[in-house]
C-alpha cells in the first residue's frame, strides 16, 4: 500500500443531506448544471470533452472498471455514419450487495441527469434512456420528476441553454432480471424483448439499441462527469490511486455495526471501511470471511483485509472491485451457506442461453445445497471445481457463468476445509438454522 | 368464440404516448405490462396479454414470452397486497429467513401462495438494492428496511 495518506474529499455524496437535494433548485444553489454550460457556452467541442474524461482516467463502475473516454470514444464519426445514436444509462444495480446508485438517484437525480447532458454533447447522442431496475420505485420517481423540471427549465429538449444542442431523455422500467444489468441483456430489454444478452462482436457502439451506434455507461460513472468537467483531469486525478482515480462509493453489508455506503477515495484499505466507516465487525465479533465487490467476486479470508480498494490490488489479493460492494461475514456464518444462497441466485438468474451456465449454474446450486444440507460427497469439491471449469471464463455469451463459477472458485480455494468439514460430519458445523426444505420451496 | 380482449381506453391512450419515445413499437412493451398489472388486478391475466398482443401487433406468445421472463411479471392470481421478502445474501446475513418465518406466520400465506383468504401473496426474491439496510421487505412496491422480526406485524398491519 502507498505510504502516502489518500486524499479524502466528499463530491459524489457532498449534497445529499440538504434537505431537498433531489429538487431542481437545490441542485442548482450547490453548483449543479455549471457543468453543462462550462462545455455547451465555453468552447468545449465534443471531442475535447471526451479528451478531457480519457485524460481524468476516469474508469466505469458498473463493475468491469473500463476507461469511460475510451468507451465514448468507439462511438463511430458522425460525419460518417448517419444513424441515429443512444446513450443507454445502466440504472438496473442488481448485484447482490450494491445499493449504490440508488442513493445518487434518490438524493441526488439532478446530477445524474447533468452527467447524461454531458455524455451526450460528447458523443452528439440526442436520445437517452434511464433504465431503472423495476424494483427501485422511488429513484424512478425522483429521476423521472427530475426530468420533468429540467425539460420545464430547458435543460433538456430544443436548443439547451440556447445553443443547438438537442438531448431528450426518457425513463425506462425494468422488471426484475439482474442479467438486464449486462449491457447487452438491458438493450434487449429497452426494444421489448427477454432480456438475452447479445453475442459480442459487434459492440454497442457499432450496433447497439435498434442496432445502432450505443453507449451504456453506470449511474455512478455519469455522476462524476460532471465533477470531471468543473473541476479538470488534474483534481480528479488527485483522489484515489494513480491507475484507478477518484473516489468511489463502497457499500458494506452484512455483520458490521453501521452497514452503510460510504464514499471514499479508491484505494482506500478494506480494513478502514470496515472498521472507520461501518464501525467494526458487529457484536464484537471477528472477521471470518468477506466479498470486497458484490456476490460475484470470490470470498477472502477474513484475515486477507489489509488489501487496498482499487482494480488491481483486489486482483492481486485473488478477488475482483466489482461494484465495490463489500460484504461481511462474522465468525458464526457459514460460507457454505453463503455459497448456498449465492449460487441460488445465480441459477434463478440465468437467462438459459447458454447451457454451461444453464446447467452448470443449476449444478452448483444444487451441490452446495446438499453440502450444506450434510449430504454432500468428497468428491463434490473436485466437482464444483471441473464444472466451474467448464462454465469460465469466455466460455459463454456473457459473464453471468463467469459471476458463478468465480466464487465458487474461492471457496474452494479458500474454505476447502470447511467444504470437507461439512461432508465427514454430514451436516454443517456451525449449525446454520436454516432447513433445506425451506429453501427449496423457494423454487416452487 | 367471444370478442376478443381490449384494454381500456385510458390506457391505450397512456400507451400512445409512451410509444412517442422509442423509434420501435415493442420497446414499450415492458413498461405496458408494468401499468397493465398495477391497473388491472395485480397480475397479468390471460385476456390482458391477449389485449396487449393486439395493441402491439404481436402474437399472444410473444408477450408472454416477454412477461415470463421477468419475475415483478405475475402470471397467476395474486393477494391483494404483494410482500417481496429478499433472500440474497445480504439480507441472508442479518435475519432474513425470520423475516420471511414472521410474513408468513402473520398472513397465513406461504411462500409463493395466495393466503387463503387473499389479501396477501409472501413471495421470496432477489437482491432488491436494499443490502446496507437489511433484512428488509417489499410491501406494494414500498420498501421497509432494517427490519427486526418483530415490527414485521406491524408492517404489515398498515394495510391489514
Amino acid at each position: 500500500m502507498s505510504a502516502t495518506p489518500l486524499k479524502r474529499e466528499v463530491y459524489l455524496l457532498s449534497r445529499i443531506d440538504l434537505p431537498d437535494s433531489h429538487t431542481l433548485s437545490v441542485y442548482k444553489a450547490n453548483g449543479g448544471y455549471q457543468a453543462l454550460e462550462k462545455v455547451l457556452t465555453g468552447g468545449f467541442t465534443p471531442a475535447q470533452v471526451i479528451q478531457l474524461v480519457k485524460d481524468s482516467g476516469l474508469r466505469g463502475r458498473g463493475g468491469a472498471g473500463f476507461s469511460t473516454g475510451l468507451k465514448w470514444s468507439f462511438m463511430p464519426d458522425v460525419a460518417k455514419d448517419a444513424r441515429p445514436r443512444y446513450l443507454a444509462v445502466n440504472a438496473d444495480e442488481s448485484e447482490p450487495g450494491t445499493c449504490k446508485d440508488r442513493v445518487l438517484m434518490e438524493k441526488d437525480p439532478h446530477g445524474l441527469i447533468e452527467g447524461i447532458l454531458v455524455a451526450c454533447y460528447a458523443m452528439r447522442v440526442k436520445t437517452a434512456y434511464v433504465y431503472v431496475r423495476g424494483e427501485y420505485r422511488l429513484s424512478y420517481e425522483r429521476v423521472a420528476a427530475a426530468v420533468q423540471e429540467a425539460r420545464a427549465a430547458g435543460l433538456i429538449g430544443q436548443k439547451i441553454l440556447g445553443t443547438d444542442f438537442a438531448c431528450d431523455i426518457w425513463m425506462h422500467k425494468g422488471a426484475g432480471a439482474y442479467i438486464c444489468g449486462e449491457e447487452t441483456g438491458l438493450m434487449e430489454s429497452l426494444e421489448g424483448k427477454r432480456g438475452h444478452p447479445r453475442p459480442k462482436p459487434p459492440f454497442p457502439a457499432g450496433s447497439g439499441l435498434w442496432k445502432s451506434p450505443t453507449t451504456v455507461n453506470n449511474v455512478e460513472t455519469l455522476c462524476n462527469v460532471p465533477f470531471v468537467i468543473t473541476r479538470g483531469a488534474e483534481w480528479f486525478k488527485s483522489l484515489g490511486t494513480p491507475k484507478s482515480p477518484g473516489n468511489i462509493l463502497i457499500g458494506i453489508s452484512g455483520h458490521v455495526e453501521r452497514p452503510g455506503v460510504y464514499e471514499l477515495p479508491l484505494g482506500i484499505s478494506a480494513r478502514s471501511v470496515l472498521e472507520e466507516c461501518a464501525g467494526g465487525v458487529w457484536k464484537g465479533r471477528t472477521l471470518k470471511a468477506w466479498i470486497p465487490g458484490g456476490s460475484s467476486t470470490g470470498l477472502l479470508p477474513g484475515a486477507k483485509i489489509d488489501v487496498a480498494m482499487d482494480h488491481d490490488s483486489i486482483r492481486e489479493a485473488g478477488s475482483m472491485l466489482g461494484t465495490g460492494a463489500m460484504i461481511m461475514l462474522d465468525e458464526t456464518a457459514c460460507t457454505v451457506r453463503a455459497m448456498q444462497v449465492i449460487s441460488r441466485f445465480y441459477d434463478h438468474e440465468s437467462c438459459g442461453q447458454c447451457s454451461q451456465c444453464r446447467e452448470g449454474t443449476q449444478w452448483l446450486a444444487q451441490i452446495f445445497a446438499r453440502l450444506e444440507r450434510g449430504q454432500g460427497r468428497m468428491e463434490d469439491i473436485e466437482l464444483l471445481s471441473s464444472l466451474a471449469n467448464g462454465m469460465a471464463p469466455a466460455k459463454t455469451i456473457c459473464a453471468l457463468a463467469d459471476a458463478a463459477a468465480i466464487p465458487t472458485h474461492a471457496i474452494v480455494k479458500n474454505f476447502r476445509a470447511e467444504l470437507e468439514e461439512h461432508v465427514r460430519l454430514g451436516r454443517c458445523p456451525l449449525g446454520s438454522a436454516h432447513e433445506a426444505a425451506e429453501l427449496e420451496e423457494a423454487h416452487a | 368464440m367471444s370478442e376478443r380482449p381490449q384494454l381500456p381506453e385510458r390506457l391505450r391512450a397512456e400507451f400512445s404516448e409512451l410509444l412517442t419515445h422509442y423509434p420501435e413499437r415493442q420497446a414499450a412493451l415492458i413498461p405496458a405490462l408494468h401499468r397493465c398489472q398495477e391497473e388491472l388486478g395485480g397480475w397479468l391475466t390471460p385476456d390482458t396479454l391477449e389485449a396487449l398482443a393486439e395493441f402491439f401487433g404481436l402474437e399472444p406468445v410473444e408477450v408472454f414470452g416477454v412477461a415470463s421472463f421477468y419475475p415483478m411479471f405475475q402470471l397467476r392470481p395474486v393477494g391483494k397486497h404483494m410482500v417481496a421478502v429478499c433472500h440474497n445474501i445480504a439480507c441472508e446475513l442479518r435475519g432474513a429467513e425470520d423475516v420471511l418465518r414472521e410474513a408468513c406466520r402473520v398472513t397465513g400465506a406461504k411462500p409463493g401462495q395466495p393466503s387463503s383468504d387473499g389479501r396477501f401473496s409472501v413471495m421470496r426474491v432477489e437482491c432488491q438494492g436494499a443490502c446496507t439496510a437489511a433484512p428488509m421487505l417489499v410491501l406494494d412496491g414500498v420498501f421497509h428496511e432494517n427490519l427486526a422480526t418483530a415490527d414485521v406485524a406491524r408492517v404489515l398491519g398498515s394495510v391489514r
